[in-house]
C-alpha cells in the first residue's frame, strides 16, 4: 500500500449527497480481474454522455462539459470534496479504486457508508470527516476560488485552507499508522499466527458443527 | 451489568483479540465467494505466496456475469458471450481449482446467488461469523449469524488469515410490532424501514430486527429484510434464533446431524438478545401502518406507500434534499405529486438475493395465475435464486403459470438486479424490481428501477402499471382456463 503522510493538493467539489458506489464506477468495469486501469472510468456515467464499455479507448468518447472532473480548473486535483453518506451502496473496491488510479488520496465529506471507508484505508486513500458546516464553507470556498489548494496533514490530523484556517479531524488509530507506514494488513494480523491458532482450536472443540464438511450429495 | 444483544454475544465468541486502538481481529467461520470481487483477492495470494488458512471455511460459486437465458446456460461457461465475463467466470473455476476451494459451477444444479445458496445448503448457520466480497451478505444476518459484507483486499485478508479486521459497531434494534396486513410482505416491511430511517441511518451500526411481526416472517421474509439492511446504512443486520429457524435448518448439506444436531440446537437457542440488553437505539414501527411500497426515486429511502404519490420538492425539509428529490424525478422521468398508480411500467424483474427464493415465487404466482402480462410492458421475467429453486418452482408447477401468463422463466443468477450480464434495462425504461437498490443506471445505463415486493411487481406486469396488491384481486378477473 502506498504511504500517505503529507499532501497538498488541488481540490475538486461533487456537489451531491449519498453518491453511491455504481456512480463512482459502473459495474461493467467491475469485470476486470485487475486491480488498475479504472480511473479513466471514474463516474463514468457523469463524465461521459455515452454508455461505456470496458477495455474501450476513452478517448473517442464525448465528454460532458458540465461535469466537474471535466472543467480545467479542477485538472490534477487530488482531493475530492463531497456530501453526506459518500460511498453508499455496493462493496466493491473497485470504488476506491478508480478513485486512487484517477488520482485522488483524499476525500472530505460530512460522513461515509461503512464498508467504502474500510475498502478507502486499504487503498491508501484518506477519508476526512468534518462537519456540515465546515464542509458547507469548503464548497464555498472552492467554487469561489480558482487553483484552491488544501494542505492535508495526516500526521498531525488537520487541514489547512489557503487562508491559513486550520480544521482538525479524527482518524482511528490504526488506520492512521497504517496509512503513514504503508502498512500491508495480512502482514500485520500474521503477527498472531499463535493467537489465531489458539482460538482456532478452542473454537472447534466448544462448536464442532461450525467445521462440518457438507453431506455428500 | 445489563444483559448483551445478540451482536454483542456473536462478537464476543468469535473475538481473538483486540488491540488498544478499539480494532480486533475477528474469526471467520464461512467465506463466500464469486467471480466479481474475488480475482484481485486470489492474484493478492499469489503474489505474496500465501496458500489459504482453511479451505473448508470457503465456498464458492458464479452469479453475477452468468446468463440466465436456457439456451446460453446449456452451453455451460461458453454460453456466456462477453468475452471479459467469461474471463471473470473461468478465473473462478481456475482459482478454486488451483486453490482447492469448494466451487458450485455454473451448471451445478446447487449454483445461485451466493446469498440464496449459502443458507439453501445450510452453509449458514446460526452463531457463525460469515464473510462475502459483497453487500448484501448482510442477508445471512437472518439465521443470528454475524454476516459482513467485505472488500476485494478484506476478502484476501480472510482467504489469508481466517480472521477480519474490524471495529465493533453501535447496537440497533427496529421493533416491527403488530400483524402485517394481507398482501404486506416482508419486502414492504424493509423499505417502509428504509423509508423511516434512510439509508444512512443504520450507519455504524448492527441492527437487529425484532418485533412480532419480525418473528411471524418464515425464514425467506427473514432473510429479504436482513438483506435490505445494507440499505438502511448497516453492514449487519441481525434476527433472533427461534423455532423457525430451526426447523429451516434441519436436513440442509452442511447443517450438523445426529448428536451434533442436538448440541448445536441447544447452543443457537442461546442466541438472542437478553432481556435487559441496551441498545444504543431502538426505533419501533407499527406492522399496521405499513402498507405495499413502491420506490419512485434514485435512493431506496426514497419509497412512499402504493396509495401515496410523488414528493413535491418545493416541501423538502433542506436545500440537500430538495436539490437530491428534483435530480431523481428528473432521472426518473417523474412529476412531482404524481400518483404511484399513474407509473406505467416496460419491464417487470423478480428475481435477486432480496426476493427470488422459493416463497417469493409462490407470491408472485398467486397474483399471476390466470391472468395475462399487460401488452404495454416488454418484457416481464423471473428469475430464481439458484437451481434448487427453480427446481421446487418446477416441481410446484409455477414456471407453468409464469409462462401462461406471459412472463419469461430464466436460470439462476443476479441477473437484472445489476445487469453485469446481458439482461438490462434501456435508458428512459421503467422497471418494477424485487431487487434492492434504484441507484441511477444500476439495471442498465439511463433505467429506471422502482423496488417493490413480488406480489406488487406481478400485479404491476398484469396491469401495466403500479396498482394496489390489496385490491387487485378482487377487482381483476382471471381468465379462465
Ligand atoms: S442479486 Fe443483486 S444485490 Fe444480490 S448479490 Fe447479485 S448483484 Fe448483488
Amino acid at each position: 500500500m502506498q504511504k500517505f503522510e503529507r499532501l497538498e493538493g488541488l481540490v475538486a467539489p461533487m456537489d451531491r449527497a449519498n453518491v453511491d458506489t455504481d456512480l463512482i464506477i459502473p459495474k461493467q468495469f467491475l469485470k476486470s480481474i485487475k486491480r488498475t486501469g479504472f480511473g479513466v472510468n471514474l463516474f463514468d456515467e457523469l463524465r461521459y454522455l455515452d454508455e461505456g464499455q470496458p477495455g474501450q479507448d476513452v478517448s473517442q468518447r464525448p465528454l460532458n462539459p458540465d461535469f466537474v472532473l471535466n472543467q480545467p480548473r479542477y485538472q490534477g486535483a487530488k482531493v475530492l470534496l463531497a456530501r453526506r453518506n459518500f460511498g453508499c451502496g455496493s462493496s466493491r473496491e473497485h470504488a476506491p479504486w478508480a478513485l486512487e488510479d484517477f488520482g485522488f488520496r483524499v476525500v472530505i465529506a460530512p460522513s461515509f457508508a461503512d464498508i467504502f471507508y474500510n475498502n478507502a484505508f486499504k487503498n491508501g486513500i484518506l477519508l476526512i470527516t468534518l462537519g456540515e458546516d465546515q464542509v458547507d464553507r469548503l464548497f464555498a470556498e472552492v467554487h469561489a476560488n480558482e487553483g484552491y489548494c488544501l494542505d492535508v496533514d495526516l500526521e498531525h490530523q488537520r487541514v489547512t485552507t489557503p487562508s491559513g484556517e486550520i480544521l482538525e479531524f479524527e482518524v482511528d488509530a490504526f488506520r492512521k499508522h497504517c496509512l503513514l507506514e504503508g502498512l500491508d494488513d495480512i502482514g500485520i494480523t500474521l503477527q498472531d499466527e499463535d493467537a489465531i491458532a489458539a482460538f482456532e482450536s478452542r473454537h472447534r472443540a466448544a462448536r464442532p458443527w461450525l467445521f462440518r464438511e457438507p453431506a455428500k450429495a | 451489568m445489563a444483559g448483551q444483544t445478540l451482536y454483542d454475544k456473536l462478537w464476543q465468541q468469535h473475538l481473538v483479540k483486540e488491540r488498544d486502538d478499539g480494532t480486533a481481529l475477528i474469526y471467520i467461520d464461512r467465506q463466500l465467494l464469486h467471480e466479481v470481487t474475488s480475482p484481485q483477492a486470489f492474484e493478492g495470494l499469489r503474489i505474496a505466496g500465501r496458500q489459504p488458512w482453511r479451505l473448508d471455511a470457503n465456498l464458492a460459486t458464479p452469479d453475477h456475469n452468468v446468463p440466465t437465458t436456457v439456451k446460453e446456460r446449456a452451453e455451460g461457461n461458453t454460453g456466456i458471450k462477453d468475452p471479459v465475463s467469461l474471463i471473470q467466470v473461468q478465473t473462478l473455476d481456475d482459482n478454486c481449482d488451483a486453490f482447492g476451494i469448494e466451487e458450485f459451477r455454473i451448471n451445478d444444479p446447487r449454483q445461485g446467488i451466493v446469498h440464496v445458496v449459502g443458507p439453501e445448503q445450510g452453509a449458514t448457520l446460526p452463531g457463525m461469523t460469515v464473510v462475502c466480497g459483497d453487500s448484501h451478505t448482510a442477508t445471512h444476518g437472518a439465521f443470528a449469524a454475524l454476516a459482513h459484507g467485505i472488500g476485494t483486499s478484506e476478502v484476501e485478508h480472510v482467504l489469508a488469515t481466517q480472521c477480519l479486521l474490524a471495529q465493533k459497531m453501535k447496537n440497533m434494534q427496529v421493533r416491527v410490532e403488530g400483524t402485517l396486513g394481507q398482501g404486506v410482505t416482508a419486502k414492504d416491511v424493509v423499505l417502509a424501514i428504509i423509508g423511516e430511517i434512510g439509508t444512512a441511518g443504520g450507519t455504524g451500526y448492527a441492527i437487529e430486527f425484532a418485533g412480532s411481526a419480525i418473528q411471524s416472517l418464515t425464514m425467506e421474509g427473514r432473510m429479504t429484510v436482513c438483506n435490505m439492511a445494507i440499505e438502511a446504512g448497516a453492514r449487519v443486520g441481525l434476527i433472533a434464533v427461534d423455532d423457525t429457524t430451526i426447523d429451516y435448518l434441519a436436513g440442509r448439506p452442511f447443517a450438523p446431524t445426529a448428536e451434533q444436531w442436538e448440541a448445536a440446537v441447544a447452543d443457537w437457542r442461546q442466541l438472542v438478545s437478553d432481556a435487559d440488553a441496551a441498545f444504543d437505539k431502538v426505533v419501533t414501527i407499527a406492522a399496521e401502518s405499513i402498507e405495499p411500497q413502491v420506490s419512485w426515486g434514485t435512493s431506496p429511502e426514497m419509497v412512499t406507500g402504493v396509495s401515496g404519490e410523488v414528493p413535491d420538492p418545493a416541501q423538502a425539509a433542506d436545500d440537500t434534499a430538495r436539490t437530491g428529490i428534483t435530480r431523481a424525478l428528473e432521472y426518473m422521468g417523474l412529476a412531482p405529486r404524481q400518483k404511484i398508480t399513474d407509473i406505467r411500467l416496460d419491464k417487470v424483474f423478480i428475481g435477486s438475493c432480496t426476493n427470488s427464493r422459493i416463497e417469493d415465487l409462490r407470491e408472485a404466482a398467486k397474483v399471476a395465475r390466470g391472468r395475462k402480462v399487460a401488452d404495454s410492458v416488454q418484457l416481464a421475467m423471473v428469475v430464481p435464486g439458484s437451481g434448487l429453486v427453480k427446481r421446487q418452482a418446477e416441481q410446484e408447477g409455477l414456471d407453468k403459470v409464469f409462462i401462461e401468463a406471459g412472463f419469461e422463466w430464466r436460470e439462476p443468477g443476479c441477473s437484472m438486479c445489476l445487469a453485469m450480464n446481458a439482461d438490462k434495462l434501456g435508458a428512459g425504461e421503467h422497471c418494477a424490481s424485487t431487487s434492492n437498490r434504484n441507484f441511477e443506471g444500476r439495471q442498465g445505463y439511463g433505467g429506471r428501477t422502482h423496488l417493490v415486493s413480488p406480489a406488487m411487481a406481478a400485479a404491476a406486469a398484469i396491469a401495466g402499471h403500479f396498482v394496489d396488491v390489496r385490491s387487485f384481486d378482487s377487482t381483476t378477473a382471471r381468465q379462465e382456463a
